[in-house]
């Protein structure tokens, strides 16, 4: 047994067949983490006794002759702001430094119904802001690439997971590209699903309209897996939404319509980028897809349009982390300490520059007298934002793009400046303002390091851009 | 470009107690991120409908009933506060 050659279904019929046991692939990957995870710093829980137990019960079921599904057995990790009940859960924050999640988050639930065994939970930037994991709490973890750059972020922990055989699969959660771009730096396949394909309850919530639950894995194929067993509508969460049956049926490449924006080949690029991404488009090509210029003319607006709602959102999300419902709280033993002083100093102490930076700038955008300027302007762009794309796929069946403008960055370069750091997710915002469903795979390296094409669907035509991304995967 | 006594302003009204030197990075980063996001005062927004919410959702009802069998997920969460009393979250005097 190869660890970096496992996927689903080689476990799965592994499993069948009796060639090994859960609990023997379990701690297989247990052992993985003990040798690599030093290096590689993507996980901040290790959950060895939960996993082993989720996995006897697999062998339990398989020994009597019980019906498996398809993930049963399988070792995953989960990024550390959706909660595991009885776990840890931190969000890679200070003031959820002794969080135990109360309960299971609607995806947990379905997964270890499943059977999915739960390696741990992954390193993050805080609250899931930031593209590099350096905004964690904790410690940034490593991209198994290189180990002097970044895994991407947020959900840099569950990629760089994925990427060094620490899990099979791993879930994110993307709100600007935290599963898309991460998915890049490390050379794995990220989903971001359409919005209100997932469940969002007991994901912290960051900005709520953006927010979607998505699967890091090393194949399409792993993804979709895993996408089918998570999404469904949850009476939990009001926004989701039961995806409506598309019968795409078989797909004719001769027949596939592929949209390439003219604004998202533009100056600041890295040219070795650029160069792989056209390839890629090319090989699709010349495989007997047509492939046509589009425009996305208000593309342009959608980073600023981006740091207008999400952190309006974010400053109304994180408004529940107080020092008084739970985590970390600074009590003044003073007798004339006020109520104030609890929020001012558990918040000012428990929150990292980054959170506290969003959170300033969301409370200025919603105050009163600059609302209208900012945030219902921003409101009015993202309408135009998603009419763009509602145009394009009048004529088009997939949009293909760069993920991420760079391949992964050195740790330290970028965090002087944030207006840098929020410059590496371009490409991917958008498509969270319109609530499309995207996908990220690995289209080729650049000096040893992953770059990957980004597939842009319809809406709830995650199964079309699936089939487009294995036909890359199989021609790779 | 926002004033200190602004960004203080907007840090009390977040509950986020900032030091002097805090103030004065923030003020400057923050200075950064307005500049660019007044890029969208270039685009003609008139006769645009705003969007709160990417696909179009309707109102959820449901009946506002207790559920049953709470008191364990009850204790599970007052277990996780700071501070309780009685079981009730304890919090500083609000009223003198």
């Amino acid at each position: 047994m190869k660890i970096e050659e496992l996927t689903i279904k080689k476990i799965n019929t592994g499993l069948l067949k009796k060639e090994f046991s859960a609990v023997e692939i379990c701690k297989a990957y247990l052992t993985q983490i003990k040798k690599r995870d030093k290096e590689i710093s993507a996980f901040l829980t290790v959950s060895e006794e939960m996993a082993l137990s989720l996995a006897k019960k697999v062998d339990e079921q398989i020994s009597e002759k019980k019906e498996i599904s398809m993930i049963s057995g399988i070792p995953a990790a989960i990024k550390d702001n959706i909660l595991v009940e009885g776990l840890k859960c931190t969000a890679s924050s200070k003031i959820l430094e002794n969080y135990t999640a109360p309960y299971d988050a609607t995806v947990i639930k379905k997964l270890k119904n499943q059977g999915v065994v739960i390696l741990g939970k992954t390193n993050m930037d805080e609250f899931a802001m930031g593209s590099s994991t350096e905004n964690s709490a904790y410690f940034t973890t490593k991209n198994p690439h290189d180990l002097k750059r970044v895994p991407g972020g947020s959900s840099g922990g569950s990629a760089a997971a994925v990427a060094g055989n620490l899990c099979v699969f791993a879930l994110g959660s993307d709100t600007g590209g935290s599963i898309r771009q991460p998915a890049s730096f490390c050379g794995v396949v990220g989903l971001k699903p359409t919005y209100g394909a997932v469940s969002r309850y007991g994901l912290m919530a960051f900005a709520s309209s953006l927010d979607q639950i998505g699967p890091l894995a090393k194949t399409v194929d792993d993804c979709q897996i895993v996408f089918e067993e998570i999404s469904g509508k949850d009476k939990m969460d009001s926004t989701s939404l039961e995806i409506p049956k598309v019968e795409s049926g078989n797909l004719e490449i001769g027949k596939l319509k592929l949209g390439v924006p003219k604004e998202y080949f533009v100056k600041g690029m890295d040219a070795k980028v650029e160069k792989i991404i056209k390839e890629a488009i090319k090989k699709y090509e010349e495989m007997g897809a047509r492939v046509e210029e589009i425009s996305l003319p208000n593309a342009e607006y959608a980073l600023a349009c981006y740091y207008i709602i999400a952190p309006a959102e974010a400053s109304a999300n994180l408004a529940r982390y107080d020092g008084i419902k739970y985590g970390y709280s600074v009590a003044d033993e003073n007798e004339n300490a006020n109520l104030l002083d609890v929020y001012l100093k558990s918040r000012g102490g428990g929150f990292g520059d980054e959170v506290r930076r969003r959170i300033m700038l969301g409370t200025y955008t919603l105050s009163s007298g600059y609302y209208d300027a900012y945030y219902l302007r921003a409101q009015k762009v993202r309408t135009l934002i998603k009419n763009d794309f509602e145009k394009a796929f009048k004529s088009v069946d997939a949009i293909l793009t760069p993920v991420s403008p760079t391949p992964a960055f050195k740790i330290g370069e970028k965090t002087k400046d944030p207006l840098t750091m929020y410059l590496s997710d371009i490409f991917t915002i958008s498509i969270n303002l319109a609530g499309l469903p995207a996908i990220s795979l690995p289209a080729g390296k650049v000096d040893g390091l992953p770059v990957g094409l980004q597939i842009i669907g319809n809406y709830f035509e995650e199964e079309k851009i699936f089939k487009i991304g294995k036909i890359l995967e199989k021609n790779a | 470009m926002l004033s200190k006594e602004e960004v203080q302003h907007i840090a009390k009204l977040a509950r986020i107690n900032l030091t002097e030197e805090e103030t004065g990075k923030f003020q400057e980063q923050l200075a950064l991120i307005l500049d660019y996001i007044e890029k969208l005062k270039e685009v003609d927004v008139s006769n645009v409908e705003p969007a709160s919410h990417a696909v179009k959702v309707e109102n959820v009802l449901r009946k506002d009933k207790a559920a049953e069998n709470q008191e364990n997920e009850n204790k599970k969460l007052q277990d996780l506060a700071p501070k309780t009393k009685d079981g009730f979250l304890k919090v500083k005097q609000i009223l003198k």
